[in-house]
């Protein structure tokens, strides 16, 4: 007989239920599945009003993203087999409002990425006929990596603060705006301190640093905040030492 | 058993989904390792102001005079006050290592086009920090 492996889903279905409730199924244990060909596999042979977001399934689109036995993580790049014998407990990412089942709200997530104010800012447009801002390798590189996320959020659920304090802009959008910061046809930077060392902007990370931890894509959010924490403090004592330099 | 609404044939309604929030228990940081270590981390950090505290303790003992200060030192000699400073002290070191671990999230530190690994950067701040140290020591038992 084929190995199987339980799986306890938490259900939220508003019109039967108010509150949301765990769901056991029993699915095959196969090797090379992924936690999300095994939820597949229940909407397809068990019970097809299970909702949960997937597309990709190649680690790309970032919308199969759910907590894994507490741990968020993408569903399609975590295999099943680590989890065995089970069961393994699947719920929707925390710290966000749950629509159905597996499904979360992303709106608060969207609002905070356009905190980052997240395209090219420049001082003057530079006429057409001047031609393409260009930019040399190594410059690409000083962003790059910032520029490799997915939006999946895995990070906003792997950080208390996040849940502690929901006004926080967030790993993400902070990371965001590094990738910005750090482009040299950049200059919003200035525009964009005002907005993420207020109220809810860098100075709310605790260095938690599990965002990093868990972002499938290596962009290191916890890094990025660090980075802007630093250049901030050289700013503030540069304006206290050196009053006259003000702002270019 | 569903108090949906029937929705005839033709007919568009609008869904207006009924959002559950969650509610985080205060016990969120026994949840994963890592969260427990975050919380030992920000909590030895009560240590650094109680040392804080007690260089100004010092402080004001040396401006109350000769008595006062052999007071304190008496003190500092029971063996009550001997504990409390090796649990201090490690809690102390404890806390000083995690943010030398934390060091290379913070800053990138390039020579020429090349990246640092991270684990140069922890290894050299350790370094100095025992150099440091190794100098504060020998100054105080040369004088
Ligand atoms: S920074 Fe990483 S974990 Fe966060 S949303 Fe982007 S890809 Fe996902
Ligand atoms: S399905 Fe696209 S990232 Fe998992």
């Amino acid at each position: 007989m084929e190995q199987t492996i339980t799986l306890q889903v938490q259900r939220y279905i508003p019109e039967q239920y108010p509150e949301p409730y765990f769901q056991s199924y029993e699915v095959p244990l196969r090797k090379k599945w992924v936690i999300l060909d095994a939820l597949n596999y229940i909407k397809d042979e068990i019970d097809g009003t299970l909702t949960y977001r997937w597309s990709c399934r190649m680690g790309v689109c970032g919308s199969c993203g759910m907590m894994v036995n507490d741990r968020p993580a993408l569903t399609c790049a975590t295999f099943l087999e680590e989890y065995a014998p089970g069961p393994v407990r699947i719920t929707p990412l925390d710290y966000f409002g749950i629509i159905r089942d597996l499904v979360v709200n992303t709106d608060d997530f969207m609002g905070k990425l356009k905190r980052a104010q997240p395209w090219l800012i420049t001082d003057e447009a530079k006429p057409l006929s001047e031609g393409a801002y260009k930019q040399t390798p190594q410059e690409k590189a000083e962003y790059e990596q910032y520029s490799m996320c997915i939006n999946c959020m895995l990070c906003y659920s792997a950080c208390p603060v996040v849940g502690l304090e929901p006004d926080f802009v967030g790993p993400a959008a902070i990371a965001l705006a590094q990738r910005y910061n750090y482009d040299s046809r950049d200059e919003g930077e200035d525009q964009r301190n005002e907005e993420l060392t207020g109220e809810g902007g860098i100075y709310s990370c605790t260095l938690v640093g599990e965002c990093s931890e868990v972002c499938p894509k290596a962009v290191d959010p916890a890094g990025a905040i660090q980075r802007y924490k630093a250049t901030g403090a050289v700013e503030w004592w540069q304006s206290v030492l050196m009053p006259w330099k003000g702002k270019s | 058993m569903s108090n949906a609404p029937k929705i005839s044939a033709g007919e568009r309604v609008r869904y207006k989904p009924q959002i559950y929030m969650p509610q985080m228990s205060i016990f969120w940081w026994v949840k994963d390792r890592a969260y427990v270590f975050f919380i030992i981390r920000e909590l030895t950090s009560l240590v650094v102001a109680a040392y804080v505290i007690l260089m100004m303790i010092q402080i004001n003992a040396l401006s109350q005079g000769p008595e006062a200060w052999q007071a304190l030192t008496d003190w500092f000699a029971t063996p009550f006050s001997i504990g409390l400073h090796i649990v201090f002290l490690i809690l102390l070191i404890f806390h000083t290592l995690t943010w030398f671990w934390v060091a290379p999230t913070a800053m990138v530190v390039r020579i020429g086009s090349k990246k640092v690994p991270g684990s140069i950067l922890i290894a050299g701040n350790i370094a100095m920090w025992l150099i440091i140290s190794l100098a504060i020591g020998w100054l105080i038992v040369s004088i």
